[in-house]
């Protein structure tokens, strides 16, 4: 019977055919948690008589959100959770190498055909390693620490068809955010979203990661890519994977085809206060911001980093703009430091900080004052999120991002660039 | 139980801030519940009260205190349109009842309503809604009162078994 990505990952997990709306206990491949929800796991996992995790290799554990530590609780949390990795022998990155979603895929601990959890929405970031890959709360992670497995309902998908070479100064993170806004905040809910078509096979692995890394914005379960030969290459800098065939059949039954032109697309705005408001830049251009953040999970990689210096050239940042960088790890950290980067971007005003979730989180640094404007190349622009609930953030891409902290305001990057 | 009533995309982050994530114990999060985009819910939500809302109740991350914080306050039912698919399973985990009830926007801010859950219904100033049931798994989790005192009668589990949905 012809079969999804998502259904062929579950059907080999299981060693049978599995289909779309079938709920079962399934093993999972790997596990991740952190700082924030990390701790809760921990003691579900002891509630529910757990004395030694279900296979230490296949847990992980790293410290991102609240780092280095920005509060006592904090640390006392990060200290619990380092105890914990000791006795059960789980390897901690600590807060050595960046944000979760990140280091995961760097470290090679999501790979294609994978079920992979992690106690953090953004975890569906994996499919774009052809990982089925997604968020779950604390509890459900105490399960999976005890027991390896959890209850799936195996979702449905939607067929995401991108066909056509982005203009300058457009790419993945426009592509999605446009996705985003048609399909809302809720039109995947419970489903996967299969990513395909010429644009996605020519994407580079950032952008990909970019694109499945927001697929929970729209309520989706996964976001995934068919694995290819750039995805083999990917894996093969952090671990041995033979490649395998791994398609949706011609004749799949998806639950709904979206086809888009990448060549139609211009620099997309998510506008407050919700993600899936999203606008043409140009209906926002003069917008006053006085924060630009660049990093996360969504967009804080090397190649983000380099489209926010081609846009910037020699110029400086704006003196009224609040101007964060954060690479996501630290190998993304390195890679933009010895391209010269971080001097030019520190040069323009910029402050670069070390690889951590940053302002996106709202809770550690970075925060909004009432009234303030923040222009960020995060995932969520929730009320709030950012700091006040009186502040107010909009999304957008590094590129956008770059040529915004320039001018002070919401600008095209077709403008400056 | 009196109506709380929010509308459609309440996110977690509204309904417990970043800053508070360091906090596990539900009675203090419920201290900080909604603050600063509904100030008067925490001072004011009493035992039994019931949350009412619109479409993709709970939606953006995965933090298990939004479920723990309204718990906190004493809510023990979300009756929505929809909910966000990782709050209604952490909903369920926590022993937090999530009901779908697709007239949820019926349901007037302040009133006073009976649900019955038997019968899969609400009633609120004479008016009465069905409430969707609960799907078989979640309902077994529910009903044990959360993952937890569920989990805590297994040895192990059966893999790759399971039903329809």
């Amino acid at each position: 019977m012809a079969a999804t990505i998502t259904e062929k990952i579950f059907s080999r997990t299981c060693g049978k055919d599995v289909h779309a709306g079938d709920v079962m206990m399934v093993p999972v491949d790997g596990a991740m948690i952190h700082d924030i929800t990390g701790p809760l796991a921990i003691r579900v996992f002891q509630q529910m008589g757990g004395k030694q995790v279900f296979d230490p290799e296949r847990v992980i554990m790293l410290f991102d959100h609240q780092v280095p530590a920005d509060s006592i609780p904090a640390a006392e949390n990060q200290a619990y959770m380092r105890q914990f990795a000791r006795e059960q022998g789980i390897h901690n990155y600590d807060i050595h190498e960046g944000v979760c979603h990140q280091v995961v895929m760097e470290k090679g601990r999501a790979g294609p055909g994978e079920i992979v959890v992690g106690t953090d929405s953004h975890t569906c970031t994996y499919g774009a390693a052809g990982a089925f890959a997604t968020g779950i709360g604390s509890t459900d992670m105490g399960f999976v620490l005890r027991f390896g497995a959890l209850y799936f309902r195996v979702p449905e998908t939607i067929r995401i068809e991108v066909n056509g070479e982005f203009a300058p100064f457009v790419g993945a993170k426009d592509l999605i955010l446009a996705i985003t806004g048609d399909i809302g905040a809720d039109g995947a809910t419970y489903k996967a979203l299969e990513f395909g078509g010429e644009t996605i096979a020519a994407m580079s692995m950032a952008g990909r990661m970019t694109c499945c890394n927001m697929a929970i914005e729209m309520g989706a379960k996964a976001g995934l890519v068919p694995p290819d030969a750039r995805t083999w290459k990917y894996m093969e800098e952090s671990r041995a994977v033979s490649p395998f065939r791994l398609l949706s059949d011609a004749d799949a039954e998806f639950c709904e085809v979206r086809e888009y032109d990448a060549a139609d697309l211009v620099p997309k705005v998510a506008v407050p206060h919700n993600v899936d408001h999203v606008v043409d830049v140009t209906e926002v251009a003069g917008t006053r911001v006085d924060q630009v953040f660049i990093g996360s999970c969504t967009n804080g990689r090397y190649e983000d980093f380099f489209a926010a210096a081609e846009v910037l050239g020699d110029r400086s940042f704006s003196p009224d703009v609040r101007v964060i960088m954060i690479p996501a790890s630290r190998e993304e950290y390195l890679k933009v430091l010895r391209a010269g980067l971080i001097e030019r971007f520190v040069e323009a005003g910029a402050l670069v900080e070390a690889p951590c979730c940053g302002p996106c989180m709202g809770g550690s640094f970075g925060l909004l004052a009432p009234g303030e404007v923040s222009l960020s190349t995060s995932n969520r622009n929730f009320r709030g999120r950012q700091g006040s609930t009186g502040a107010e953030v909009y999304l957008s891409s590094p590129a956008t991002a770059a040529a915004s902290a320039i001018a002070g305001e919401i600008c095209d990057p077709r403008e400056v660039g | 139980m009196r109506v709380w009533k929010f509308g459609d995309d309440i996110d977690t982050d509204a309904i417990i801030p970043g800053r508070f994530l360091t906090i596990y114990d539900p009675g203090e999060l419920a201290r900080h519940v909604f603050e600063g985009t509904r100030d008067d819910f925490a001072a004011q939500a009493a035992p039994g009260d019931v949350i009412v809302a619109g479409r993709n109740f709970g939606c953006g991350s995965s933090r298990e205190h939004a479920p723990l914080a309204l718990k906190g306050a004493g809510i023990e039912m979300v009756i929505a349109r929809s909910f966000a698919r990782i709050f209604y399973r952490n909903a369920i985990n926590t022993g937090l009842l999530p009901l779908i009830c697709e007239e949820a926007d019926t349901i007037e801010e302040g009133s006073e309503v009976r649900i019955d859950l038997e019968e899969g219904v609400i009633e609120a100033a004479g008016r009465r809604c069905s409430i969707e049931p609960v799907p078989g798994f979640f309902r077994e989790i529910a009903d044990a009162g959360g993952l937890v005192a569920w989990a805590r009668t297994l040895e192990e589990v059966e893999l790759c078994t399971g039903s329809r949905s």
